[in-house]
């Protein structure tokens, strides 16, 4: 089976523009959530497009394009793509897609008829419309299209490219999921299905925690078929050493308490990977901060990795920035493989008071240093979606 | 609707090609659309403001006989009256 690399990262995040950003203040213990949302203050769209370019995506598209701008530059593909540009695709995943426009023109259909709706509604509000704004961007003409798994889709995006390459329907993938959901609609939604934090308050595996704080944002991952990009003399940052994906097939809100589904999904993605539990240096967790994920998925890990639950480092991305929805798995494999490479474990930050009955090492409050004598560089990151999506990459950092 | 004058349809269409991402500068009556990176989703959008602005409905035949600004000014101009 051919092995899969990563020579570039991109992300933009409420904690700013760039993957270095996002690592380097994460790690200081920076939490960018404010007034209950985690959003990207420091994206201005007029920086980085046209007025063309910016009128033709939605802002979920847009996010999306400048953290793949970054993940190309960082893949010294910046002037020419390596490769044959057919064998070069763009998988993108998308938890919402363009709510922001959906409704937008929704307003101005019951304000103003159905003439006036914009011909650009649709190319705008697609689900796929990340995925076809980088494959136009960069010219990528290999195969290209969205994934769509709420909360899991950045992990299912990096995982079917994986497998893409692996198969050999591409060369190269630029993979990622991007979401921009902070819109009146959206809001009103996800707090009435109980999922949001009414203290706007993220704090995974505390026993505070009240429910999820919702973020929005981008991850991109160029991913090569490692023969490939050693001959091109390319900079390896990691392997995808694995990808598990199972359902739970129980509830289309909640995971079994016992986080079966999960559970099996890591334990599929250490099978994939041909990695034991014992060579895990650091987890990162799913960790929503809601009471059911949270303890669904210390169940899971317990189960999946027996007694290396107990002792490898584990912690939530979404401490920090929020939750990205369909961006959340993307954006955290880029977290983790930066991590990994910096030896440098971000903290779970707002844990202050520990659920009793989640007992794991969640690295709290402070970043820890990351001590490995002569192992390997591996690490596990979750992700979990309703409708019982679940998905885990075994990633090895280099 | 009152006849709209030249004056007005020119700073309609002038004022939505800006908005579509085109360069004030290069806008002039001779100015090509495909030079002033004008496609058919932002001719799409023209004719929808056009045809609440002035009354004017456009169809697909006649957007594609727009080569120029002011093909698009003369034609809503004549089908206003």
């Amino acid at each position: 089976m051919k092995q899969v690399v990563v020579t570039g990262v991109g992300a933009v995040t409420p904690l700013g523009v760039g993957a270095a950003t996002l690592h380097e203040r994460w790690a200081a213990g920076v939490c960018a959530i404010k007034d209950g949302e985690g959003r990207c203050d420091e994206f201005v769209a007029t920086d980085h497009f046209t007025v063309k370019e910016a009128r033709r995506a939605d802002r979920f598209a847009q996010l999306v394009l400048v953290a793949s701008r970054e993940a190309l530059a960082d893949a010294g593909w910046a002037d020419d793509l390596p490769y044959d540009s057919r064998r070069i695709g763009a998988i993108i995943g998308t938890g919402i897609g363009g709510i922001g426009t959906i409704e937008a023109n929704d307003r101005t259909l019951i304000e103003q008829g159905p003439k006036l709706v914009s011909p650009l509604a649709v190319p705008l509000m697609m689900g796929n419309a990340g995925a076809a704004a980088v494959s136009m961007r960069h010219g990528l003409r290999g195969p290209s299209y969205g994934v769509v798994s709420a909360c899991a889709a950045g992990t299912h995006a990096i995982g079917s490219a994986m497998r893409a390459i692996q198969y050999g329907d591409a060369t190269a993938v630029v993979a990622g999921g991007t979401e921009a959901a902070l819109t009146p609609l959206s809001r009103a939604a996800f707090a009435a299905v109980d999922a949001l934090s009414p203290t706007g308050i993220s704090r995974p595996f505390d026993v505070r925690r009240d429910g999820f704080v919702m973020g929005e944002g981008a991850g991109v991952l160029v991913l090569e078929d490692a023969e490939a990009a050693h001959a091109r003399g390319a900079r390896i940052l990691a392997t995808i050493r694995g990808y598990g994906a199972t359902s739970d097939a129980f509830h289309i809100t909640a995971p079994p308490p016992d986080g079966e589904g999960a559970a099996a999904a890591i334990t599929r993605a250490l099978e994939d990977a041909d990695v034991t539990p014992d060579q895990l240096v650091y987890v990162n967790a799913h960790g929503t901060s809601t009471p059911i994920n949270d303890r669904a998925e210390t169940a899971a890990l317990k189960s999946a990795l027996g007694e290396r639950a107990r002792t490898v480092p584990i912690s939530s991305t979404k401490s920090a920035i929020g939750h990205l929805l369909g961006a959340a798995g993307a954006v955290e494999a880029v977290a983790t493989i930066l991590a990994l490479r910096a030896r440098v474990l971000p903290p779970t930050l707002g844990l202050e008071q520990p659920d009793p009955e989640l007992d794991l090492d969640y690295v709290p409050l402070v970043s820890r240093e990351l001590v490995v004598a002569d192992g390997k560089l591996l690490a596990i990151s979750n992700s979990f979606g309703f409708g019982g999506h679940n998905a885990v990459l075994c990633l090895e950092a280099t | 609707m009152t006849q709209p004058t030249i004056d007005q349809i020119e700073k309609v269409i002038t004022d939505s090609l800006v908005t579509f991402g085109a360069d004030p500068d290069a806008i002039s009556r001779d100015a090509e659309l495909e030079a002033l990176d004008v496609d058919s989703l932002d001719l799409a959008e023209l004719s929808q403001i056009l045809e609440e602005q002035f009354g004017v409905e456009l169809t697909a035949a006649d957007v594609a006989e727009i080569k120029t600004v002011g093909d698009a000014i003369d034609l809503v101009a004549e089908r206003a009256k």
